[in-house]
């Protein structure tokens, strides 16, 4: 059971002095990035939300790549992944991420579609 | 001849003595566990997201819809979801603590990390119940349309919402709850919400300043307001007054909206409430010393990793329901 802990943070930038050292410091840069997706989500930038990448406000562009951040931090050193063997790792975290991005690639793209069917075809819903 | 006796092949590749990924029996079924749950959460995740793009014109803005904190009142967007996510992060790390000192076989320690991880968990589960109350309970009301639309109102001159009991007239009616013991004839009943469809339109009539919001989303991110004449050229089109929401009517908008918000933090919070009654079993195997005399805490580890992934699900949930 004694496992050897991985320390390092931000890919070697911030190097802790013991796992519980590590912890708290991965609890707080969590709360900061939820300080600031809760901030932004408060405030809605203007600048944000009225330019648009593929499609969708750079506002919920920038939600989304946090939300990944939180989820690779929460998996890696709460969860302890980063001390885990490579191909256990590679196992848990690609199976999902390639199921998961088929599944919403195909479910928005038909979305979109029968949103496009709602307003543009002969179909009636406000009334 | 002696194929059942395992001593003597532990160190056979074969023979069951390896380990490829480095991790015990019990964690790689923990494992497959939560990837195969998170595959049922993202399921989830992806058909709201397909209804809401598939309504993305009209679909509820979640600021104007969660704006409620415990004890104060106003307008509090968002605070308090806030605060659930913190409340779930910190017992992460309480857990993630419990099984650092658990490693260290440090008795005293897990437990106390355990029981604020209970506490935690128990402080979720019951904002995420006092989350579904108010969400159930309503507070403005609004009006249906024929087509299923959601009419809500609001006040010309402020800009502000406007509640039903704001302006709506009392008009005296036969207004009775039809119960089930008053006939026989009685199948099911629907409640009768506060005011009536006559009494809501009377107000809107009689009160020149309200108007109505549909549900479509402008350029600016804003529910369209109807000007006066629209509204009392919409008001014909109603014919249901809709308080708070359930999985058949919601006042705020697409009743989707409220379906999917009841699944998934349904489903999320059934987690997080399984999460603490496996805790604590745990807490208590922790002080009756089983793991003490196992010789190891994996156990806890392994608890810790459904805990973790219930944190990681909400921090999924809580971007696409509370802030996209």
């Amino acid at each position: 059971m004694a496992h050897e802990h991985k320390l390092e943070i931000f890919r070697g930038l911030l190097k802790f002095k013991s796992n519980t050292q590590k912890i708290w410091g991965v609890l707080i840069f969590l709360t900061l990035v939820t300080i600031v997706e809760v901030g932004l989500g408060i405030a809605k930038p203007e600048a944000l939300t009225h330019s648009y990448f593929l499609g969708m406000k750079v506002l919920n562009w920038i939600f989304i790549i946090l939300t990944l951040v939180k989820a690779y931090y929460i998996a890696w050193d709460f969860m302890h992944l980063r001390d885990e063997k490579s191909s256990l790792r590679r196992a848990i975290v690609w199976t999902p991420i390639f199921l998961v991005a088929y599944l919403i690639f195909i479910l928005l793209f038909e979305a979109d579609y029968i949103y496009h069917v709602y307003t543009d075809g002969f179909v009636k819903w406000n009334f | 001849m002696d194929s059942t006796v395992t001593t003597g092949t532990e160190e056979n590749v074969w023979g069951g003595g390896n380990q490829p990924l480095g991790a015990s029996y019990g964690k790689l079924m923990m494992w497959f566990f939560l990837v195969s749950d998170a595959l049922t959460f993202s399921g989830f995740l992806a058909a709201y997201g397909f209804s809401r793009f598939k309504f993305i014109e009209t679909w509820p803005i979640a600021d104007e819809v969660f704006t409620h904190v415990p004890f104060f009142h106003g307008n509090y967007p968002m605070y308090y979801v806030a605060f659930m996510t913190f409340i779930l992060i910190m017992s992460s790390v309480t857990m993630v603590l419990a099984v650092d000192a658990g490693h260290k076989l440090q008795k005293t320690k897990v437990i106390w990390f355990m029981f604020l991880t209970i506490i935690g968990g128990a402080i979720f589960v019951g904002s995420q119940a006092w989350e579904w109350a108010t969400f159930i309970k309503g507070d403005f009301g609004a009006l249906e349309t024929k087509g299923g639309r959601i009419l809500q109102f609001v006040n010309a001159d402020s800009g502000e919402r406007l509640a039903l009991r704001d302006f709506a007239e009392t008009i005296p009616d036969e207004r009775v709850d039809h119960e089930k013991k008053n006939g026989v004839w009685y199948y099911e009943g629907q409640g009768l919400p506060s005011y009536s469809l006559n009494e809501v339109a009377e107000g809107v009539k009689s009160n020149p300043n309200v108007l109505i919001r549909t549900e479509l989303i402008n350029e600016d991110g804003h529910k369209t307001v109807l000007t006066r004449d629209e509204t009392l050229k919409k008001l014909n089109d109603a014919v249901l007054v809709v308080e708070g929401a359930n999985l058949v009517r919601n006042e705020y908008g697409s009743r989707l909206f409220a379906d999917f918000f009841f699944f998934i933090t349904g489903f999320h919070g059934f987690h997080v409430f399984s999460g603490v009654i496996i805790n604590c079993i745990i807490f208590f195997n922790v002080i009756l010393g089983t793991y003490e005399r196992r010789g190891h805490y994996e156990m806890v580890e392994k608890v810790g990793l459904y805990w973790h992934f219930v944190d990681l699900v909400w921090v999924f949930v809580f971007t696409f329901f509370y802030l996209v």
